[in-house]
């Protein structure tokens, strides 16, 4: 049912495809927000359940950005994934891929029932997001650090082409100890990159444990601030700040943005949150019985 | 004695040449644009030109952003930084998702000469060969560079060049055609066939040459496209000759001997020799000096050609 060829050139590889249902416009949606993003976090831990593995943790706290980008803030197609003035979304944290494949999901770039395939053989919903498998995702991610360079050489397109299309990155608290990280945020800062906005998912915890205990690298807004960007905090999880937050990076000229989004781990799912249990970890029936009560 | 050319100056005035044709070029390069000879680029194209300064794996995060928006950028630095310092980069940012990358890497092998072990790249084949749907290209003069850069320009997927730092003889004459995937006939033999890449092409001829003398007739193949391998050549090379040398400035395990070998054993087992590093880091020397030590020379070709001759049962 899906074309992926896992083993051989990955050139080979074909994308999914929308569903018939879909309009051919620029995605616009009058939902109220907020039960978008229940409907986001019952989609995450289903999918991750029925997958029997993947990453809870990380994709709740990330779901009112999510929200805020693929319903209000980015202009989109998902019957045309590849439209050239589409703004850009790159997930640099790929182990989040369920909740990007739950907002696609729900945005119809492909039939919601595919995310029952999820981690599966020959499935185009891979355990870390797939540029070339995927309709929607523009990055091969999953080690991580590796997305904001990326966003940043997006960035560079429009700004060589003069577009005034937008890219959007979200990193994780714990991969900004990946140097590669900070190579980005100096050469976006170089070369005025206000065209990107970067959203850091600060939720704090990490698969080893709580990110200060690790390896401690707050003040984040400092950093940012020291390395030139425009900065930005914000509650990760009041919708409002963050369309809020998203819209005053668009005003911004000369630098970058960095929104740090104050984000709680396993947001919505009481026994999930704040712990790196449910990092990686699928809920079994019973915990998602309780997590979807919760979600109602 | 032929011209010597630098192939990177022929990429620098190639690059050049390929921005004019196609404005979606552009180039990168992480403080050594001006040995690389990006900076041709940079003095024609201020605009289309992206110094990353020393972060190589940032440069190939950005060269991945720009290839999934439509450009198609060649990102350039010496041969170490540009495969083993940012692997993971070009593996997952890159490869897994085949974006249209040209990585251009110059100061490749011993003959980098005095700045020893840590500026000798000996395993990048190996690394780039690795990765599922790269193009790998080791052109062996000037004339050839310029037919590779072109063919990689137009070919949509990543690829890896490399190239030399010191100035090699131009060996491929006027007729000579590039093309991904075929090897090159340089020399028609029916006694042994010599297999070689980069600056160890001209010494095959000669070692070829030599052997002429002898009554030993030498096929030289040039086998710039080491990834795709030109399957075919090899396999009428051995069925045809019995005997097959390889010859490269790179490390035995994962280079060209080893992607012969692999040919050789599954089609038509014959007895191979192999002209490489053995399991050994470079250092300080000059390139001449450095050839004979770790011996990628004429004479060790002859040696080796003589040897698996032998071995013809």
């Amino acid at each position: 049912m899906y074309n992926i060829n896992a083993v051989t050139n990955p050139s080979e590889r074909q994308h999914s495809t929308p569903p018939a249902t879909v309009g051919s416009g620029v995605f616009s949606s009058d939902e109220d927000l907020i039960s978008v993003c229940k409907r986001l976090r019952r989609d995450i831990v289903t999918m991750i359940a029925k997958a029997g593995s993947g990453h809870p943790g990380g994709s709740l706290s990330a779901v009112e950005i999510l929200t805020a980008l693929y319903w209000k803030i980015m202009r989109h197609k998902p019957s045309d994934p590849q439209w050239p003035d589409r703004d850009r979304f790159i997930l640099s944290k790929g182990h989040a891929a369920p909740v990007l494949y739950a907002a696609l999901g729900e945005c119809g770039y492909f039939p919601k029932s595919d995310w029952e395939t999820l981690r599966q053989l020959d499935s185009h919903l891979q355990g870390h997001t797939e540029r070339l498998t995927t309709h929607g995702v523009e990055m091969s991610a999953g080690s991580l650090g590796q997305g904001l360079s990326f966003a940043a050489g997006a960035a560079l397109t429009g700004k060589l082409d003069n577009r005034s299309w937008r890219v959007y990155a979200l990193l994780s608290d714990g991969e900004c100890a990946e140097g590669q990280i900070w190579e980005a945020v100096i050469a976006a800062k170089q070369y005025k990159l206000d065209n990107l906005t970067a959203i850091l998912d600060n939720n704090g915890v990490q698969l080893g444990g709580f990110t200060k205990d690790i390896m401690d690298i707050e003040p984040f807004n400092v950093k940012f601030e020291a390395f030139g960007w425009n900065v930005i905090e914000i509650n990760g999880h009041d919708i409002n700040q963050v369309l809020d937050a998203l819209k005053k990076s668009q005003e911004v000229k000369g630098k970058p943005t960095m929104i740090i989004a104050h984000t709680i781990k396993g947001k919505g799912v009481s026994f999930m949150e704040n712990t790196a249990e449910f990092h990686g970890k699928a809920p079994n029936a019973e915990q998602l019985e309780k997590a979807l009560k919760e979600l109602a | 004695m032929p011209e010597e050319i630098a192939p990177r100056e022929v990429y620098g005035s190639t690059l050049v040449e390929l921005g004019r044709e196609n404005k979606n070029i552009v180039a990168l390069d992480a403080d050594v644009a001006g040995s690389t000879m990006t900076s041709t680029f940079k003095k024609t194209f201020p605009e289309r030109f992206i110094e990353v300064g020393i972060a190589e794996a940032n440069m190939m995060g950005i060269a991945a952003g720009l290839a999934a928006n439509g450009k198609i950028p060649f990102a350039s630095t010496f041969a170490v930084f540009a495969t083993s310092r940012c692997f993971d980069q070009i593996r997952v940012s890159i490869a897994l998702a085949h974006l249209n990358v040209k990585i251009v890497a110059t100061h490749a092998g011993l003959t980098v000469g005095e700045d020893g072990a840590s500026h000798q790249a000996l395993e990048d084949l190996a690394l780039t060969c690795s990765l599922p749907g790269f193009t790998v290209i080791v052109p062996a003069d000037g004339i050839e560079t310029t037919q590779v850069i072109r063919a990689i320009a137009a070919h949509d997927g990543p690829c890896y060049v490399r190239l030399p730092r010191g100035k090699v003889p131009q060996i491929s004459g006027a007729e000579y055609k590039f093309e991904i995937g075929k090897a090159y006939e340089m020399r028609p033999g029916k006694d042994a066939a010599i297999m070689a890449i980069g600056v160890m092409t001209a010494p095959a001829l000669e070692a070829a040459a030599a052997l002429a003398k002898e009554n030993i007739d030498c096929r030289v193949l040039n086998m710039a496209s080491l990834k795709p391998i030109d399957e075919a050549a090899v396999i009428k090379a051995a069925q045809e000759t019995g005997a097959i040398v390889t010859a490269e400035e790179h490390q035995e395990h994962g280079g060209l001997g080893s992607i012969v070998a692999r040919v050789v054993v599954k089609n038509q087992p014959v007895p191979m020799e192999m002209v490489a590093v053995k399991d050994k880091f470079g250092m300080s020397g000059k390139p001449a000096e450095l050839l004979k030590r770790y011996g990628l020379t004429s004479e060790e070709i002859v040696k080796a050609v003589k040897k698996a001759i032998s071995r013809k049962s």
